[in-house]
């Protein structure tokens, strides 16, 4: 435990889901995925994540619902143990230790109490072996598993390359250009191969098996595109396959649906193919999913089947093959080229999201709030293409403009294009103003707006800055031309150069008066103006890396950083070096709304932070070693209101907050709450809630349940928190008869109404709670299959549960002595 | 999941003249350009220069041009003279009607004032008193005297009844050479001179009221009728005043290149014209008072009338020339052959329900039409959405859409298989487009590849066909000149720097020693530094 108030890095922004094929629960209700160490439950209909299973010291690689019981979840992790979960309540029910890394993980429903595992084998590098694993029986959480048989060796260590098939008599395994079957029964191994010639462009490597669910059938996808479907393979001569061939490259997942009838499959072209009867000529499509797919999986009913994209997100597809709904944290794009970007207007964090696109973040919710097409062409998914992307991105300072730059991947002649979007407030979204074709005649390094809040829209000005030597500023002109539908558009205003040195950075100064531009190894300063050059900063050995000006008491200095390691301030007033300090920065960032300035530094491995104020030479804050990985950006968020709880101790931290992004693409962040704190309410509340339409009825009748629950807690009972709370005789008399047996309406009324009002005297608080006790102790009495279906009941109706349970009620009167005293013992072990 | 995105086509600013209101209005006027509904501009030659050219107040608009020794009446589409009037013995100047359009005064080199009669042949009366040539002549709105202005200096008013001179003011120090009478006051009329001045006369005082100073020798001076603002010009200035604010200067405009020498206002007073030595007539807004039309002759100008109802421009020019453009005819929006639409009741079926508050709409879904290749494109299939888009109607009129597609397969690496394996006739087609687009700038990088890529592919068969063969001179051709032509524009900017250089180095030092603020401080400290 950290003690309290020590800075510690947060990851926040979810990791990735791509660990292993999502599993659907039991109803389909549910849908579980491995999340970096962690195991998530999303609500199928919602999108939610309804559960953050933590537990697992690392990578997450398999998860399983527990054949013998489907509110139970197995996971493994690269720390070497399997997990027992049930996923319902989000509770850890036992941990299997088996002492090596596990890679994936396989469950039977044939295999009493083993589970299937790839570890590597001992000794021997990239070499892997299935083994079943004994989970051993034993009352405590913590057990040990080290019954260990193995299977099958020389497997891949992907969970794609082993499958097993129908009823789990055989298990088929994939490596290279080799498929090997072996038999359980007859303890037979059979091994195919293919040829290892690439011809005609084929490459028949093995890149995923699945087998048919209910004959004896396999179907393999190809590096080169291509499905093949295997039978007959019992005989090691006689086998046979059949060639399904659509995909231009390599086939990521293969899923049959639970009849076997149709088979999903899945590349990098994102598209979906589902192939009918095993034959090529009927296939549909389910085209443009937005990335490459990493993992389909159905669920077990067949109605809904969901990929796993490369990008951090989940797409619920129907099994008529309509796309249903997607879930989508963070998008992990390849290369963050645009830098983290706080958009003003919502406070999101802005970056490149789907390939040109930009997401917007939010880091509240955790969740996207939406996504802008910037460059509003189809996406070809197809390796080696020159796609143009995002590269850009800059935000004036109330947010009402936007300007990207989208440059295509070709080194020598960029295809450059700069957009301004306008914010419409009608429509909440931002609209293309202006387009640039080629702005400059070569990539463009860095782009800022002049941020000045008192003054209007008119005094924007854009500064960008390119590799072509030159820097330019565009202001915004009135539209003369009254037929034109927009009033303003922008245009160059001043082309600058220095020494036909390329210009690398700008930066503008906080009153906006002073432009700041690097050149190589020179920083230059304009005049915001009139544009001509004052003075210029050079601190020879290296070029210029970052700059930036201080704000408010400290706007006098200009900090940068060079490639020689290198951290100088310079006063703008004496024209000299203030201070310098020698550190190699990668990132520096200064904080909007205070005067301190963040630097990571990066040496060996290890990344540090310095917080600083230009006035002074001494950081305000040093933290070694924060991080493993290189952190490439960082962001100030401001907060929404100051952080009190840490104002002494971090002042830096109070009116806003750090994040950076790591070269693995975690985003991360500094915390000085502990980790319960910082978990959000609604990931603690119960997964069970259902989502009944709201009538004035329920609402009525809701208000009368919380009343009552609120009598249970002031008397210091526990109360057993369950929706099906009992009301009151007269409101269950009424909803539970029969409506042709009841009297008139004018009759019941005023009981009804009575009954609303002076609860208490209709029944005894008392009562109350034992009804809900007696509920409770049944539940548990109950062995695990009644539990089920006792969750099942749960979810079917809440009226046939009412029903039933003034049954159970009368049953139980005749038992009450023996319950009071069950009832009483469970209050002496809750205290 | 998202629907598929079209190709974008990029959209250029149109080249050329931008077309506005104004230009549609006046295009009437530009023969060469409007359709075969509009005549070509009439030019009829003059024995001298043009000095003046007046219509008639009242229809059917005929005008009297004013050049050498005659005064010619021309009809409204005559390119014949119906009336001459030829008596004078030197050269006649300013010719102009009276508001009814019977009477006609002109002025003449000997210095005598004739009125002449439209029907009759002889002057009606002859004003002798000025005793140099009188250049300009007009009736005041009474109808029944005259003004008129003289090389003398002087600015005479005669009474038409007696043929005696009221009054006459010498106030003027140099050629008077244009006037203009108040269309609201009788008494009122202004003459400008070759002294800079503007003077404003009263028939009932002995002086002039108010001298307005151009500061250019005025040629001509015009009152709007309302009668408060008065616009002169002179020099290359037009300048617009506020009569009743005591000659204000509202606003001077300097459009033309040489000196303004006549000016006139459309029948609304909307719109004011401006003739120049420069050979330019320009059209300006009367409320922002910028060009909004601008039409070009052959050489300088002198006079200029519009007809009463904006249909005809006549303007006479120094070489003798008139010409004579009549505005296009507005035309009526026909209605020709509507196609038969469906009966009233199928096309009104069901949409007079109103949905009811517990109704639920279902919308239909809105179906998204995609042009030929864009269907092509999402379906992959490079070659033919390439056909699509090299058919006639698309490659002549919307040449950006074809580059747009071969940009997008080249985007997709796809360009250069669909360019390939094409016929004789196809590859003709190709290359005359690309020898045609490809000194364009706005497509010159795409068609570079594309062109890089058919010599590529098709260079084995290069001297198989004669016509691709010169298609491919043609194309060799084509560049070649771009490249010559670029050269010469890069001269052009570097000589241009040079003078830039000089130029701003002037600017930068007067900057400096103007300003005495923070900013100069910083560099001075940065100096002693």
């Amino acid at each position: 435990m950290v003690a309290p108030g020590a800075l510690r890095v947060v990851r926040c922004g979810g990791s990735t889901l791509c660990g292993a094929r999502a599993v659907f629960s039991a109803d389909s209700k549910y849908l579980l995925c491995a999340s970096g160490d962690f195991v998530k439950v999303y609500s199928v209909n919602t999108e939610e994540t309804l559960r953050l299973m933590s537990g697992h010291a690392d990578l997450v690689t398999g998860i399983q619902l527990n054949p013998h019981n489907h509110m139970q979840l197995y996971s493994s992790s690269l720390d070497g143990t399997i997990k027992l979960w049930d996923f319902m309540d989000g509770i850890l029910i036992k941990t299997f230790t088996v002492g090596s890394k596990l890679l994936a993980l396989y469950t039977l429903a044939t295999a009493e109490d083993s589970v299937f595992v790839v570890i590597p084998k001992k000794g021997e590098r990239d070499t892997f072996q299935l083994v079943s694993v004994k989970l051993t029986k034993g009352a405590g959480q913590d057990l040990e598993s080290k019954e260990l048989s193995v299977v099958l060796g020389g497997v891949g260590a992907s969970m794609k390359h082993i499958a097993f098939g129908r009823e789990g008599a055989y298990v088929v395994s994939v490596k290279g250009v080799n498929l090997q079957v072996y038999f359980f029964k007859r303890k037979l191994l059979n091994r195919f191969s293919l040829s290892t010639l690439k011809t005609k462009g084929g490459d028949n490597r093995f890149s995923c098996v699945v087998c048919h669910p209910t004959e004896d059938c396999i179907a393999t996808g190809h590096a080169d595109g291509k499905i093949r479907l295997w039978r007959n393979f019992h005989h090691k001569k006689e086998y046979t396959y059949s060639t399904l061939h659509w995909h231009h490259d390599i086939v990521m997942d293969l899923a049959f649906s639970m009849e076997g009838t149709r088979l999903l499959s899945g590349g990098v072209e994102s598209v979906l193919v589902q192939w009918h009867n095993e034959s090529s000529c009927q296939k549909d499509f389910l085209p443009r999913l937005g990335s490459p797919i990493e993992y389909i999986s159905m669920a077990s009913d067949g109605a809904l089947c969901c990929t796993l994209h490369t990008d951090n997100r989940i797409t619920i597809i129907n099994s008529n093959l309509r796309f249903s709904r997607s879930i989508q944290g963070l998008i992990k794009s390849r290369d963050v080229k645009t830098g983290l970007v706080v958009d003003p207007r919502t406070k999101a964090l802005v970056l490149n999201g789907e390939p040109g696109h930009l997401q917007f973040y939010s880091l509240q919710s955790d969740q996207q709030l939406f996504s802008l097409d910037i460059v509003q062409r189809q996406y070809i998914h197809e390796a080696g293409l020159k796609q143009s992307d995002l590269v850009k991105v800059a935000f004036s300072a109330r947010g009402t403009w936007l300007a990207t730059v989208e440059e295509s991947e070709e080194v020598t002649d960029p295809e450059l294009q700069l957009k301004l979007w306008f914010y419409h407030e009608e429509a909440q979204s931002f609209q293309l103003n202006t387009r640039i074709n080629t702005p400059h005649d070569n990539h463009i390094t860095d782009m800022c707006f002049r941020d000045m809040d008192e003054l209007g829209d008119d005094s924007l000005i854009l500064v960008t800055t390119g590799r072509d030597c030159v820097f330019k500023v565009w202001v915004m002109v009135e539209d003369t031309d009254p037929e034109a539908q927009q009033s303003v558009s922008w245009t160059c205003d001043f082309v600058g150069s220095y020494h036909n040195y390329q210009a690398t950075n700008c930066c503008f100064s906080e009153d906006g008066s002073l432009l700041a531009v690097s050149f190589e190894e020179t920083v230059t300063v304009w005049d915001s103006l009139t544009w001509d050059l004052k003075c210029t900063f050079c601190h020879p050995p290296g070029n210029i890396r970052k700059i930036c000006f201080g704000r408010l008491t400290c706007s006098k200095y200009l900090i940068g950083a060079t490639d020689y390691g290198f951290l100088c301030c310079w006063n703008l007033l004496t024209c000299a070096l203030e201070w310098s300090a020698h550190l190699n920065i990668v990132v520096l960032q200064p904080d909007p709304v205070s005067e301190h300035i963040a630097a990571v530094s990066w040496l060996s491995k290890e990344s540090s932070l310095f917080v600083f104020k230009p006035n002074e030479p001494r950081p305000i804050y040093i933290q070694r070693n924060l991080c493993k990985e290189k952190i490439l950006l960082a962001a100030f968020v401001p907060r929404d209101e100051p952080e009190m709880t840490s104002s002494e101790k971090y002042p830096w931290l109070r009116k806003s907050q750090l994040f950076f992004l790591t070269d693995t693409q975690e985003l991360m962040t500094l915390s000085t709450k502990s980790l319960e704190e910082r978990l959000t309410p609604s990931s603690k509340q119960l997964a069970v809630e259902e989502s009944l339409p709201v009538t004035p009825f329920s609402v009525l009748l809701g208000k009368h349940r919380q009343q009552q629950a609120q009598e249970d807690t002031d008397l210091g009972k526990p109360v057993v928190h369950n929706k099906q709370e009992q009301a009151s005789p007269a409101v269950k008399e009424l909803l539970h008869t029969p409506a042709h047996v009841l009297p008139s309406a004018s009759f019941l009324c005023t009981i009804f109404i009575n009954s609303l009002l002076i609860s208490k005297e209709n029944k005894s608080v008392e009562e109350v709670a034992d009804e809900v006790e007696m509920e409770s102790e049944k539940a548990e009495d109950d062995s695990d299959e009644e539990d089920v279906t006792a969750m099942e009941q749960e979810d079917t109706s809440h009226m046939e549960l009412l029903g039933e349970m003034t049954c159970k009620l009368s049953k139980s009167q005749e038992k009450e002595l023996r319950k009071i005293r069950k009832m009483d013992y469970s209050w002496i072990s809750a205290f | 999941m998202a629907a598929y995105k079209p190709v974008v086509v990029q959209a250029c600013p149109k080249l050329g003249e931008r077309i506005t209101q104004d230009t549609l209005y006046w295009r009437g006027d530009k023969g060469g350009e409007s359709g075969p509904a509009a005549a070509t501009p009439v030019q009829i030659k003059e024995f001298g220069a043009v000095n003046k050219i007046d219509f008639s107040p009242v229809p059917p608009y005929n005008y009297a041009v004013t050049a050498s020794s005659r005064i010619h009446i021309y009809g409204r589409y005559s390119q014949e003279p119906i009336k001459t009037f030829s008596r004078f013995r030197e050269a006649a100047y300013g010719a102009t009607y009276r508001d009814d359009g019977r009477l006609l005064a002109a002025g003449s080199e000997d210095g005598s004032v004739c009125l002449l009669d439209v029907g009759g042949k002889a002057p009606l009366r002859q004003f002798e008193g000025h005793t140099k040539p009188v250049h300009v002549v007009g009736f005041l709105s009474d109808k029944y005297r005259i003004f008129s202005g003289g090389d003398d200096y002087s600015s005479t008013l005669w009474d038409i009844a007696s043929a005696k001179e009221i009054t006459s003011y010498s106030e003027h120090t140099d050629y008077v050479r244009c006037g203009c009478a108040s269309k609201v006051n009788a008494d009122v009329f202004i003459t400008g001179s070759y002294d800079h001045t503007v003077k404003l006369f009263d028939a009932r005082t002995k002086s002039s009221v108010m001298t307005i100073e151009h500061g250019h020798p005025v040629e001509s001076v015009l009152l709007f009728p309302s009668g408060g603002l008065l616009v002169s010009a002179g020099g290359r200035y037009v300048k617009v005043w506020d009569v009743l604010k005591g000659g204000q200067l509202l606003v001077s405009l300097k459009n033309h290149h040489k000196t303004v020498t006549c000016l006139c206002l459309n029948s609304s007073g909307q719109r004011l014209l401006s003739g120049s030595l420069d050979r330019h007539v320009k059209i300006y807004s009367t409320t922002s008072y910028k060009v909004v039309h601008s039409f070009n002759y052959a050489t300088s100008i002198l006079s200029l009338a519009l007809s009463p109802e904006d249909e005809t421009i006549v303007v006479g020019m120094t070489n003798g020339v008139l010409n004579v453009k009549h505005r296009k005819p507005e035309e009526k929006s026909e209605n020709s052959q509507k196609k038969r639409q469906p009966a009233y009741r199928t096309y009104m079926k069901g949409r007079t329900y109103m949905p009811k508050q517990e109704d639920f709409c279902v919308s239909k879904p809105v179906k998204r039409v995609l042009r030929k290749y864009d269907k092509l494109l999402r379906s992959f299939q490079s070659s033919k959405a390439l056909d699509a888009v090299l058919e006639p109607a698309i490659m002549v009129h919307t040449p950006e859409v074809t580059v747009a597609v071969m940009q997008e397969l080249h985007r997709r690496g796809t360009l250069r298989s669909a360019l390939a394996g094409r016929d004789e006739k196809q590859v003709n087609l190709l290359l005359t487009f690309v020898a045609r687009r490809v000194i364009e700038p706005r497509f010159t990088p795409v068609l570079v590849t594309v062109a890089d890529m058919i010599t590529d592919i098709y260079h084995p068969v290069v001297g198989q066909s004669a016509v691709v063969d010169k298609q491919f001179l043609k194309l060799k051709e084509a560049i070649g000149k771009e490249i010559d032509y670029q050269e010469e524009l890069l001269e052009v900017l570097g000589m241009m720097d040079t003078l830039f250089a000089t130029f701003t180095k002037k600017t930068d030092t007067c900057l400096e020693e103007n300003k005495s603020n923070g900013v100069t401080e910083i560099i001075e400290t940065n100096r002693s530094y």
